[in-house]
């Protein structure tokens, strides 16, 4: 092979044929050329039989369906009113409600559980630490579907019929319909509960930075934490007493077959938020304890040698590095639960993919429907990883950037 | 204050006194949760041993002892059918040789004695072995089509063999994000982020209902293929990532000292980075397959015959229906029972490494 000859004495590699293919940056051109038009031709092999396929199958590709009238009912559709004769469009923005109520939902109890369970399993109490350690191992090593099924199954078979609910509180009854609870009579003042909620964070956040600045440049503290869970909770407080503490309950009322009046969760929402909940928190409670075991024990006794009370050292020391480790897995965990609130397809509660499911198989718009499903879960997964990134940042460890 | 010294004693009352009931708020905790415990579990018990049935001819007795005892008759009954689903009755000897062969198979790998090249060899030739015993057609057996595959040796196979063809796949993935070449990279990446953005089941739905639409016309793959391949996609990109940082934890030093030798870039990986790689991400690759295996269940939302399926296949019947709790129990136990031991393996492995592992890094 003339490309294998050997280099004479004092040629140097640059030297080498440049269009020779022992020239590693060619081979590199080379491959990469390969690999794209493979990938190129690839994708258009698929989209030129597809392309065939729709045309021959008569399926008329685009977006247009999306006016069109869905045609089906929706089960439950707390946030906005939705018939069979609204639109596709309309259908889907239910679905990635229904989606987003899950998930939230999910996420602020799966965290509560977690937090509670990964931390009860590093209790000195061994009966704790035990049955901490039981909860996650169990649910971990079962499958989700599995569980939702299993809960599904315990409240649509095995809780009685509406007219023999049971009624463990005043107000609250379990039957295979679902929970129903009640609800606060709706009033005006609760616009304005909502509004001096948000007021509160917001000069919650003022006060921490004015705060942060004042201790950067005197050496002072301020009680941050309390004087802002004063202003977030007392505000909206003094908005309800101000408006006369409106405490008008509206109950659920068994009528004929059903409740009416109160709230209700549905046994499909029920069941996908139990199955969801303890799942994820299984998932939690191992990140919450690694996250604690992460924090050197010498962190805990230089903070007592400074003088620093057991609080202020939790919240200067402790949790600042333990939050280090634990919230990148924690944010995969929430884009977990909310990928797996997916599976919600198979027990019928209607989100975004079983409604888009749906769709798919009465308009045949295969690829549009997955092409919904697709862009909203990247859009997901990519809004939460760019907050991951933007943490991480602010979170780094200054000069330790690798 | 005069306290006896710590550890004197009959040992369960020392125990019990450092571990229950170290203080006040400790032992009321402690007799809440034992209160719990006995509240909770002696009726489950009831419930699921002393007053079940294990075996009926029909639901007669079961409902007569509904919400008294627990209906295992139903898993006794349908026992054949939540292990192979509909594969012809008289020929279950077949699929039964296989999940043998495939535990024989599982236990082989999982000890570190057998962990060489020859290794893969065995793995090629079980797993063509089951082919031929699943399928028939050959040696006098009854061809069988893929069609009447089903139950626990269904999602077996589908967790055997999407790991098998994902775990090479993976390699690749993860071999191409650190590659120096940007198109191979930006591929590779792009890949691995769009597969993990989105839920498998959106892959399911997809390959059920889009790939016949990507191939030309007149060629079609069944079904549990079609589920195959997307399962085999989705634990690619997967497994990708933990490959990654397996190749991540391989010192820098180890891949110059190679170049230094002026191996190649197959050489250096397959003989120096690979085998390091491959070693440090045994535990997380062992998480990973735990993961893919309690995901072969979504199948079921496709319409494939897995454990799960026959399992909600065996309640539909009106005889049977009502006994969900029952049978997803049973379904757990399962599942559980692999997953577990996966689980417990991983954990061990993980410590076993770390044994040879503490010294060398100490002097680091």
């Amino acid at each position: 092979m003339a490309g294998a000859a050997r280099p004479g004495p004092g040629a140097a590699s640059g030297r080498r044929s440049p269009w020779s293919l022992n020239n590693p940056r060619v081979r590199a051109a080379v491959y990469q050329a390969v690999l794209v038009a493979a990938v190129v031709l690839g994708v258009w092999y698929l989209a030129a039989n597809t392309a065939h396929n729709l045309e021959v199958r008569k399926i008329a590709s685009g977006f247009g369906f999306l006016d069109r009238e869905a045609g089906f009912e929706i089960g439950e559709s707390p946030f906005t009113e939705y018939s069979a004769a609204d639109t596709y469009r309309k259908a889907f923005v239910v679905g990635l409600l229904n989606t987003f109520r899950v998930a939230l939902i999910g996420v602020v109890l799966a965290t509560l559980i977690g937090t509670l369970v990964g931390l009860a399993r590093l209790s000195h109490n061994w009966l704790i630490a035990k049955f901490a350690s039981g909860y996650i191992e169990l649910i971990r090593n079962i499958p989700l579907l599995v569980q939702l099924f299993f809960w599904y199954a315990i409240i649509s078979e095995n809780l009685p019929g509406p007219r023999e609910a049971a009624n463990p509180l005043a107000g609250v009854y379990l039957s295979n319909r679902g929970i129903a609870f009640p609800v606060p009579e709706s009033h005006p003042v609760h616009l304005w509960l909502g509004v001096a909620l948000l007021a509160g964070i917001a000069l919650t956040w003022l006060l921490a930075r004015w705060a942060r600045a004042r201790q950067a440049r005197t050496g002072q503290p301020f009680p941050i934490f309390s004087a802002g869970a004063a202003l977030i909770l007392g505000l909206p407080l003094a908005v309800f007493i101000a408006a006369g503490a409106p405490t008008a309950l509206n109950t659920p009322r068994l009528t004929g077959f059903n409740f009416t009046g109160g709230g209700v969760l549905t046994p499909e929402f029920a069941a996908l938020l139990a199955g969801l909940t303890l799942y994820t928190a299984a998932f939690i409670a191992e990140i919450v304890r690694a996250g604690v075991l992460a924090v050197d024990r010498g962190q805990f006794e230089a903070a007592a040698a400074l003088g620093l009370r057991p609080r202020r050292a939790m919240h200067l020391v402790i949790l600042p590095q333990a939050l280090r480790v634990i919230v990148p897995p924690l944010t995969s965990q929430y884009l977990n639960l909310t990928k797996n609130s997916s599976l919600a397809v198979a027990i019928g509660y209607p989100d975004l993919v079983s409604i888009a499911n749906t769709a798919m198989n009465q308009t045949g718009q295969a690829i549009e429907g997955i092409a919904v499903i697709m862009a909203v879960y990247l859009s997901i997964s990519l809004s939460i990883s760019a907050f991951m990134n933007w943490y991480n940042k602010r979170i780094a460890l200054k000069g330790a950037r690798r | 204050m005069s306290a006896a010294p710590p550890g004197t004693g009959w040992a369960p009352i020392v125990w019990a006194r450092e571990n229950l009931f170290y203080s006040v708020t400790s032992s009321l905790v402690t007799l809440l949760l034992a209160y719990i415990a006995w509240q909770v579990l002696v009726p489950f018990i009831d419930w699921a041993v002393v007053n079940a049935i294990w075996s009926a001819p029909d639901s007669k007795p079961c409902r007569a002892a509904r919400g008294v005892g627990a209906c295992w008759a139903l898993i006794t009954e349908k026992h054949r059918f939540i292990l192979f689903g509909t594969y012809p009755y008289e020929q279950h000897w077949r699929p039964t040789l296989c999940i043998l062969l495939l535990l024989a198979l599982y236990v082989v790998s999982a000890m570190r004695r057998f962990w060489r090249p020859a290794l893969a060899g065995l793995w090629l030739t079980g797993l063509a072995a089951i082919g031929v015993l699943m399928w028939g057609g050959l040696f006098g057996m009854a061809y069988v089509e893929n069609e009447r595959w089903g139950g626990l040796m269904l999602t077996l196979l589908l967790a055997t063999f999407g790991i098998a063809a994902a775990f090479p796949l993976s390699i690749l993935l993860a071999l191409g994000r650190r590659s120096d070449m940007p198109a191979v990279r930006v591929v590779c990446i792009g890949y691995i982020e769009l597969i993990r953005g989105v839920p498998l089941i959106s892959l399911l739905i997809m390959a059920s209902v889009m790939l016949p639409l990507f191939l030309p016309e007149g060629v079609s793959i069944d079904k549990l293929l079609r589920a195959q391949i997307a399962m085999i996609l989705f634990a690619a990109a997967y497994l990708a990532e933990v490959v990654r940082g397996g190749l991540q934890a391989v010192p820098q030093g180890q891949v110059e000292a190679a170049d230094a030798m002026g191996l190649s870039y197959w050489r250096k990986t397959m003989l120096i980075v690979l085998p390091q790689a491959l070693r440090v991400a045994i535990p997380p690759l062992v998480n990973t397959f735990i993961g893919f295996f309690k995901d072969t269940s979504l199948v079921v939302i496709i319409g494939l015959f897995d454990l799960l399926t026959s399992i909600k296949v065996a309640i539909v019947e009106p005889a049977w229906s009502g006994f969900g709790v029952e049978a997803y129990l049973f379904a757990s136990l399962v599942y559980f029972a692999f997953c577990y031991a996966m689980s417990q393996y991983s954990q061990n492995l993980e410590r076993e490494l770390a044994r040879g592992k503490a010294h060398y890094l100490r002097e680091n």
